[in-house]
């Protein structure tokens, strides 16, 4: 089976920082794949050269079998990579249901060709927003939302541009307990329709409940990636970031 | 074209030591924007006030124009404050500084300059100094000393800066406070303290830089906007916020102007300092050196 | 329903123009003529800089070069052929319409201060071209006599309200296309821009693309607005063409009256052009633009959002119970 996502030994510096080192990471379709590590280890970096916020400076990200680099962000966007950011943002000057018409329009439609009317896309736009529990404010600014439910305007987003792969960057974070079972569902729910998930997370009992596969990322490196009972155990990651 | 050696070692000299007097213009926009990215395009007219306070107080007082600058520096850094604490307020607190933080640092150039217009008229204003006047020759070269006093200033000033923030604490704060403002918070340090305290520095050096200004060339209110281009290309091409690579961008512009000038026309200077901008923009925005 | 909209604005807008035309007509005031030029001029540049200022956030300090290329387009023609003046408002349009697509791809596609800076050096660059470019005049200026009349179909139309309609023409147009792009989909784009570039280019929003079309819009309509110049002005001088209450105007303009929609600009304009026109015959011409200038200050620091703004929160106000 080929892999949906490659990443194929990246490596990424900010002037004499090294953010990635030689980083190498296959994601198979419809898996779950957890990642963790402690702050600054690259992480968020790792998403960006995905995504292609940032480029690599060397190895190649291949997506379904296409290589992706020196490719735009919006183009792997729409070949099928979707990303939250782990701090939110959303578009500022727009209501809640204009911010999911955007990748609507903007990437669906730029797939799948013949537009869709007005009242279907105000109909996905609710759908959407039911899916994260703010159906009832679409018509309100993102300035008007709590940062939980940010998190989720913008994890909602992500998911509306029908994306193949996802990749949940921290959307957890602060949310209460049955908040993140109602994310975990969600996520569950969107991995059963064939979405493969990434999910980058502090909160350890989550990754442990939804992951299928664990790897884990400290100072630009992976030193572990395997099934997640084994991984935790791993006395590296103990000592890298579990213990602390 | 006849290019003879003795002119081309005098447009050389002429462009070093140009090119010294850019980088202490300079030395302020790669605190205010290779520091703290904060697109002050409005320093130019700082440095034009400088030099009509400047003019003024040599023409009534007699004082030398560089000392005059001195004594300015703590004036123009509570100006320097005072304007960053009303574009904190505004702007950068609101997020808005992309648009609004530009069109209000526009806003002040334009201000300035016709302030200027309306106080001082549009006639060239000079000053009086010993130095202006004489040159000194060595072999084939000629250095007049209006442009070799100002030259050697602006490397003090420029050493001066660059010894504060290497080695003062305030100084490596605002280097800090240009890499990583949360590690700077985290550390107990208030990052708009420092940025306001640079952001003086930055208007403080304009002071000095409008004092050589008039003493290199007779100025008027609209000289200003041809520095706009000068300082960020120097600012750009020598890489955001490092010091020496501000020096020897400056050294060059100076070189490639001062020659242009000698062989094809003064009329053509300041196509070279915004052409080399839009050059470096184009293809090396990172710098000479990068980052 | 948009297009139905859009067609009885611009008839709105053309009979407005139409009223005022004729009532100068009819009365003589020939310097309504010449002062309505000027602010119908500033609709459109106005309305050019906030197409890419205003819905994308990508700041131009050079509408003056832009300006300027459309009325040293025309005074190119005029020497090397004459033209009509629609035509050569279409030249202008294509000319300044490539240089505002090249600057773009040489500068988009860093960030918005670096394209901001950018175009302050094109436009220094474009006018020391033009000063040392002799076959235009050069440093001293290019003379373009304009006719007494325009002979058109058997009918005799005074020179300065044929310039007149044409500008008018030119505004109305901006304006519709103002208005069409903000309800399209193309404005919606352009609002991601302003709002998070990153966010939408993770979206799927080809911001590249979209900010190259903004700033050849852009471009093209401030070519158009600058090609009829030297025939209304008679001479041409660089400085004048390049002159600085070009870009400051450009600006404070739509930021004073409100950068979100199509109405700001064309308020500003009209507030604005009408008080610079009347402090230049009454005080100064530089005190007038000193005033232009703290005013443009003032807005941006007290009403971000400009006029328009300022009506919408006050209306959001009274709204609440």
């Amino acid at each position: 089976m080929t892999a949906l996502l490659h990443v194929d030994n990246i490596s990424k510096r900010f002037g004499g920082f090294i953010a990635l080192d030689g980083v190498e990471l296959i994601v198979q379709p419809g898996e779950r794949l957890g990642l963790i590590g402690p702050n600054g280890s690259g992480k968020s970096t790792l998403v960006n050269c995905i995504c292609g916020t940032l480029q690599n400076e060397s190895g190649t990200v291949r997506f379904n079998g296409h290589v992706v680099d020196g490719l735009a962000a919006h183009q792997r966007t729409h070949r099928g990579i979707a990303r939250s950011f782990q701090l939110p943002r959303p578009f500022h000057s727009m209501t809640l249901a204009d911010n999911l018409r955007i990748p609507l329009l903007y990437t669906v439609h730029a797939r799948s060709g013949p537009l869709r009317s007005t009242g279907d896309l105000d109909a996905r736009c609710h759908e959407l927003l039911e899916m994260v529990g703010l159906a009832k404010k679409g018509n309100q600014m993102p300035r008007d939302l709590t940062q939980v439910e940010m998190r989720k305007l913008e994890l909602a987003r992500a998911v509306a541009a029908e994306p193949k792969l996802l990749i949940a960057d921290e959307s957890m974070a602060g949310l209460s307990h049955s908040e993140i079972e109602d994310i975990l569902t969600l996520l569950v729910r969107l991995n059963e329709r064939g979405i493969t998930v990434i999910l980058i997370e502090h909160i350890m009992s989550a990754v442990m409940s939804f992951s299928q596969r664990l790897a884990v990322l400290v100072s630009g490196k992976k030193i572990a990636d395997g099934k997640p009972e084994d991984v935790v155990r791993d006395p590296e990651v103990v000592r890298a970031y579990l213990g602390q | 074209m006849d290019i003879s050696f003795d002119l081309l070692l005098n447009a050389i000299a002429a462009g070093l030591l140009l090119g010294g007097f850019y980088a202490a213009v300079t030395a302020g926009v790669s605190i205010s924007f290779g520091m703290l990215d904060i697109v002050n395009i409005a320093h130019p007219a700082f440095v034009i006030l400088g030099s009509y306070l400047a003019y003024f107080i040599n023409i009534n007082f007699g004082v030398d124009p560089i000392l005059v600058s001195i004594l300015m520096l703590p004036v123009f850094y509570a100006l320097g404050t005072a304007v960053y604490q009303v574009y904190y307020l505004s702007f950068e607190k609101r997020g808005q500084e992309s648009l609004r933080g530009l069109a209000f640092f526009f806003g002040l150039l334009f201000v300035t300059e016709v302030t200027l217009i309306l106080v001082f008229g549009v006639d060239y204003r000079y000053v009086e100094a010993a130095y202006i006047g004489p040159s000194i020759h060595i072999g084939l070269v000629d250095l007049p000393l209006r442009m070799l006093v100002p030259c050697v200033s602006a490397l003090a000033l420029f050493g001066a800066i660059e010894l504060f923030i290497t080695r003062t604490f305030a100084g490596r704060a605002i280097m800090a406070v240009s890499q990583d403002q949360l590690a700077l918070q985290l550390m107990a340090a208030d990052p708009i303290r420092i940025k306001r305290i640079a952001f003086g520095i930055s208007i403080a050096t304009a002071a000095v830089a409008g004092a050589l200004l008039i003493i290199i060339q007779p100025v008027e209110p609209s000289v200003g906007r041809e520095y706009i281009g000068r300082v960020f290309a120097i600012c750009v091409l020598g890489g955001l916020g490092s010091m020496p690579g501000t020096l020897i961008a400056a050294m060059l512009l100076g070189i490639v102007e001062s020659l242009t000038s000698t062989f094809y026309g003064p009329s053509w200077a300041p196509a070279v300092s915004f052409g080399f901008l839009l050059l470096t923009l184009a293809f090396r925005p990172a710098g000479l050196l990068g980052r | 329903m948009n297009r139905v909209n859009t067609a009885k604005f611009s008839l709105i807008a053309i009979a407005i123009g139409a009223a005022v035309m004729a009532f100068a007509h009819w009365f003589h005031v020939d310097y309504l003529f010449f002062a309505s030029y000027t602010i119908l001029q500033f609709i459109v540049l106005g309305t050019a800089w906030n197409i890419l200022g205003g819905y994308c956030g990508y700041v131009n300090f050079g509408s003056a070069a832009f300006f300027a290329m459309g009325a040293y387009s025309s005074v190119f023609m005029h020497k090397f052929y004459p033209l009509p003046i629609p035509v050569l408002i279409l030249i202008g349009a294509i000319v300044c319409g490539i240089a505002g697509l090249g600057m773009g791809y040489l500068t988009l596609r860093l960030r918005g201060s670096f394209f901001a800076i950018a175009t302050l050096a094109l436009a220094v660059v474009l006018q020391t071209l033009v000063v040392n470019w002799e076959y235009v005049g050069g440093s001293r200026g290019a003379y373009i006599i304009r006719p007494e009349n325009l002979e058109f179909a058997g009918i005799t139309i005074n020179y300065i309200e044929y310039l007149f309609a044409l500008m008018l023409a030119l505004a109305v147009i901006a304006l519709a296309t103002a208005r069409v792009i903000e309800r399209s989909q193309l404005g919606f784009g352009f609002a991601t821009i302003r709002d998070d570039e990153l966010a939408a280019e993770a979206c799927g929003v080809p911001t590249l693309r979209l900010k190259l079309i903004a700033t050849t819009l852009s471009g093209a309509f401030m070519g158009m607005a600058g090609a009829p110049f030297p025939y209304y002005i008679g001479y041409l001088q660089p400085s004048s063409a390049f002159g600085l209450e070009y870009a400051v105007n450009s600006i404070a303009m739509p930021m004073i009256g409100g950068t979100t929609s199509w109405v700001g600009p064309l308020i500003g304009a009209i507030l604005l052009g009408s008080a610079q026109q009347y402090a230049t015959v009454t005080i100064s011409s530089a005190v007038n633009l000193l005033i232009v200038g703290l005013m443009l200050v003032a807005f941006v620091i007290i009403a971000p959002n400009g006029l328009i703004g300022l009506v919408q929160e006050h209306l959001r106000a009274r709204r609440k119970p």
